[in-house]
């Protein structure tokens, strides 16, 4: 079938089969792999993008769903060389270590401080609930967001 | 994991869908937000060779004041359930279990209709509209009929859904300032209960259980006691009684009976506070 989608700003069209899942889709037909494959069971969260604006699980959804849709994933954050907030939080706050969860905290980041723009540590820790971390313990990667929240202390 | 190969259909309406259920029949599956479907197609435990996709029906979403009830459409997400002001002033339980439901990313997806069609016991809203005494409004080749929650939930995963029948609309009794408590054990924040047990008093006390059998249970020993004037601590104790629940890696069916008996005490005394 035929779908049409923008990604990071950019309009694409592609003949996909049906069963396609939209993390294939973006890593392996639009080509953009700084979104990742963990758990592909719907539970880690590595794979978060944006699908009109709000967080999604991509492994967990079919490019076909996705037709129409404005996309964002995390090569779409950055202008240019300057980071996105969310990004140069993370970088500054030392919320990661191997980086594989990163890319999808960061999403499910942007969409949450869409939604609660001055949360609090709680709002934080349920927020990305979806989202699970091996290596940090979590607690940088909330400072990471309370400080792009601009609500850290 | 790749769901085995199958026809993609978009449905633009109720309509549609149901046409499109009646040529392709047992064949076919519904998908709405696909929370539940998809990771049991991606493990091809299911394998509709046909997908009917309600998800872009936007006329099924929406939360009405309805007079004597609530009209849920039965394609609105667990994220419109979670911020909606209507329940927020007539239904506050449903609006507190539906953000119970998953994580931040499930929510953007799932819908109501989806989870009570889906009939999976561990889930959340089931118990609640169980509890509730809600009434699910489905259309079919045939017209619109109305199922009362009590006899929709059949056995595991099953439903009394026919194949060609779409969910449209969930109509749930107002309960403004009941109270409520919803007391959900899982490993993980984001997981499926191990078990759940709900109390909501308002007037009477009916409580419900997630987990616990086949299908969402109401916990009837419990609210008979409570209704013939036994305390709290002595209702909750009879909360494994009628249960079914299974064993698995989280938890074997004494353990399960033992947190229901826990759970259902904390949610009365919480209900009460």
């Amino acid at each position: 079938m035929r779908i049409g989608t923008t990604v990071n700003g950019q309009a694409h069209e592609h003949d996909v089969e049906p069963r396609l899942l939209l993390v294939q889709y973006l890593r392996e037909v639009v080509g953009l792999t700084g979104t990742k494959i963990g758990c592909d069971t719907s539970s880690c969260g590595a794979c978060t993008v944006l699908v009109d604006g709000e967080s999604v699980k991509s492994c967990t959804m079919l490019a076909a769903q996705a037709d129409g849709s404005e996309i964002t994933t995390i090569e779409g954050l950055a202008d240019g060389d300057e980071l996105h907030p969310v990004q140069a939080a993370f970088h500054e706050s030392h919320a990661l270590q191997c980086g594989f969860c990163t890319a999808g905290m960061v999403m499910a980041t942007v969409s949450l401080l869409d939604e609660i723009p001055s949360p609090t540590e709680r709002d934080v820790r349920l927020g990305l609930e979806g989202n699970l971390c091996r290596c940090t313990g979590y607690h940088n990667i909330v400072k990471a967001v309370l400080a792009a929240a601009g609500t850290s202390r | 994991m790749i769901p085995a190969p199958f026809d993609y259909v978009r449905a633009g309406s109720a309509g549609e869908a149901i046409a499109a259920l009646a040529e392709h029949g047992d064949d076919a599956k519904l998908l709405a937000g696909g929370m539940s479907l998809l990771p049991l197609m991606k493990l091809r435990l299911a394998t509709p060779t046909v997908l009917v996709d309600v998800g872009r029906v936007r006329d099924l979403s929406y939360v009405r004041d309805a007079g004597d009830h609530l009209a849920v459409g039965a394609l609105t997400r667990h994220r419109d359930l979670e911020t909606s002001d209507v329940l927020a002033a007539h239904c506050a339980p449903l609006r507190t279990v539906a953000s119970e439901v998953g994580d931040n990313q499930v929510r953007h997806r799932g819908t109501i209709g989806g989870s009570v069609s889906h009939g999976d016991p561990a889930s959340d809203l089931p118990a609640l509209l169980l509890a509730l005494d809600a009434t699910f409004v489905v259309q079919g080749p045939g017209g619109e009929r109305t199922v009362a929650a009590a006899e929709f939930f059949r056995g595991f995963l099953e439903t009394a859904l026919e194949p060609d029948e779409l969910m449209t609309e969930i109509r749930v009794p107002k309960s403004r300032g009941a109270g409520f408590s919803y007391q959900k054990f899982q490993r993980r924040a984001q997981d499926w209960a191990i078990v759940g047990a709900m109390a909501v008093r308002n007037g009477d006390t009916r409580v419900a259980l997630v987990n616990m059998g086949a299908t969402p249970l109401r916990a009837v020993a419990v609210e008979e006691a409570l209704a013939g004037g036994a305390s709290m601590a002595e209702a909750a104790e009879r909360a494994g009684e009628g249960t079914e629940p299974s064993g698995d890696i989280n938890a074997t069916p004494e353990y399960r009976e033992h947190l229901a008996r826990v759970l259902v005490r904390r949610a009365l005394e919480a209900a009460s506070a």
